[in-house]
């Protein structure tokens, strides 16, 4: 198996994150070699991600290691052992479909620990004679791990959530955000071209379209400089500074107060709802945290964008 | 997680200390380093960095840890909501 990512691999990995043909994008579940591992070598377990495999599959370039690949559908580790398709099932199916007991000598998987949510090393143990150990968080701390007496260092072991780890989620969530978007967008170009002019009908879509990158890109590649724990607040206040731009941009001095009032409360409203919707994509927000920022933020934002719709038809008449 | 913490006093993170044997699985599979291994238990350290992903619970081998653990996005949950109300056809979730 070719170690090195070539540029196919990488406009695929491009095309992925775009949401492009990503179902596709998937390797054949099985058990793979790198090098030529002896039955002595360790045996590594990932997703059928192509994007999981690739990261392993370069980490552990130049050592023998079997790589058994499970069918997660093509979904990375850490969303697949969320939905239970990484997981006890599939590990053990895997291991009697690969005739894995009779390739290699000892009993031992490596698992990554993001993985763990969906695998009860226990019940593997139990249905397959294999333990399992989980090793690292990073596939690229999978040989210092090998090295170091397949023990992991604390740090091998902590997560983080870097600038760049959150640039590649931000397509992820765009892709996402893109059909909803674009139908809000489209009726509200149409209301406020209909009732002010076409070009109020491009102002009003400039104004939503920045609100809605404010909460998808803004706010996540900002995170850990936003004040405060909550993602709502996190995502109104860059919503808020974006309000400011269209009011000093847009020649807000002369809008009438109702105009103003209502920029100020819909579009902060609109990106707080998008930040808190990164809380899917983030590994340290917790559902219980999320459900009570909801139970808050649904009244807030939705009374925000009623009183701004109220305001924007009270302006007609006044 | 440096330089990352979420609400306080909310997770559903509970530990049965009487239970536990000491195993240190809880300790090998969390990534936000909650649990603590002294004389042979298991203990809550840091309950706030939870993220109730469901790891420990999964992994303990006598079933002494409880959480409630599952989709955490805003999306996914309010479909989740609208489920259980009969609202909404299922499907829909966080990461994919
Ligand atoms: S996994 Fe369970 S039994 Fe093992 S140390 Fe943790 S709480 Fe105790
Ligand atoms: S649910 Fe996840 S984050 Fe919370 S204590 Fe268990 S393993 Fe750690």
């Amino acid at each position: 198996m070719a170690t090195k990512l070539h540029f196919a691999d990488r406009l695929g990995a491009w095309k992925a994150r775009w949401g492009i043909g990503r179902m596709t994008y998937l390797v054949p579940a099985g058990l793979y070699a790198i090098g030529t591992p002896t039955p002595d070598d360790p045996v590594v377990v990932t997703a059928n991600y192509k994007m999981s495999y690739d990261l392993v599959r370069q980490a552990l370039a130049g050592r023998n290691v079997w790589l058994l690949v499970l069918e997660t559908f093509g979904i990375n580790v850490w969303c697949a052992a969320g939905k239970g398709t990484f997981g006890t099932d599939e590990l053990a199916r895997r291991i009697e479909a690969t005739g894995l007991a009779q390739v290699v000598s000892h009993r031992r998987l490596l698992l990554p620990i993001l993985g763990a949510p969906g695998v009860a090393a226990h019940e593997v143990q139990r249905r397959t004679g294999f333990g399992v150990s989980y090793a690292t968080i990073r596939a690229n701390d999978l040989p210092a791990f090998l090295d170091n007496s397949m023990v992991a260092t604390p740090a091998m072991r902590e997560l983080t959530f870097t600038f760049r780890e959150r640039l590649v989620l931000v397509p992820v969530e765009m892709v996402g955000a893109l059909q909803p978007t674009v139908v809000v967008g489209a009726v509200l170009f149409l209301l406020a071209a209909l009732t002010a002019g076409v070009s109020a009908g491009f102002w009003v879509l400039a104004a939503y379209f920045g609100a809605v990158l404010a909460g998808v890109v803004v706010a996540p590649l900002l995170l850990p400089w936003l004040p405060g724990p909550s993602f709502a607040i996190k995502g109104a206040l860059v919503g808020l500074v974006w309000s400011a731009c269209c009011y000093l941009f847009a020649n807000g001095a002369g809008w009438h107060v109702t105009t103003t009032v209502a920029l100020f409360l819909a579009l902060p409203a609109v990106s707080a709802f998008y930040t808190l919707n990164f809380t899917g994509c983030t590994t340290f927000s917790s559902r219980s945290g999320v459900k009570k920022e909801l139970r808050l933020a649904i009244p807030a934002m939705g009374g925000a964008i009623a009183v701004s719709a109220l305001l924007v038809a009270a302006g007609w008449f006044l | 997680m440096k330089g990352f913490r979420y609400l306080r006093n909310v997770v559903t993170l509970e530990l049965r200390e009487n239970a536990c044997i000491g195993c240190g699985r809880c300790v090998e599979v969390c990534p936000h380093q909650v649990f603590r291994l002294a004389q042979q238990k298991a203990r809550i350290a840091d309950r706030d960095a939870c993220m109730e992903c469901g790891a420990c619970k999964r992994n303990c081998p006598v079933a002494a840890i409880e959480v409630d653990a599952g989709v955490g996005c805003a999306t996914g949950l309010i479909n989740e909501w609208l489920q259980e109300r009969k609202l909404r056809a299922p499907g829909g979730s966080c990461c994919s």
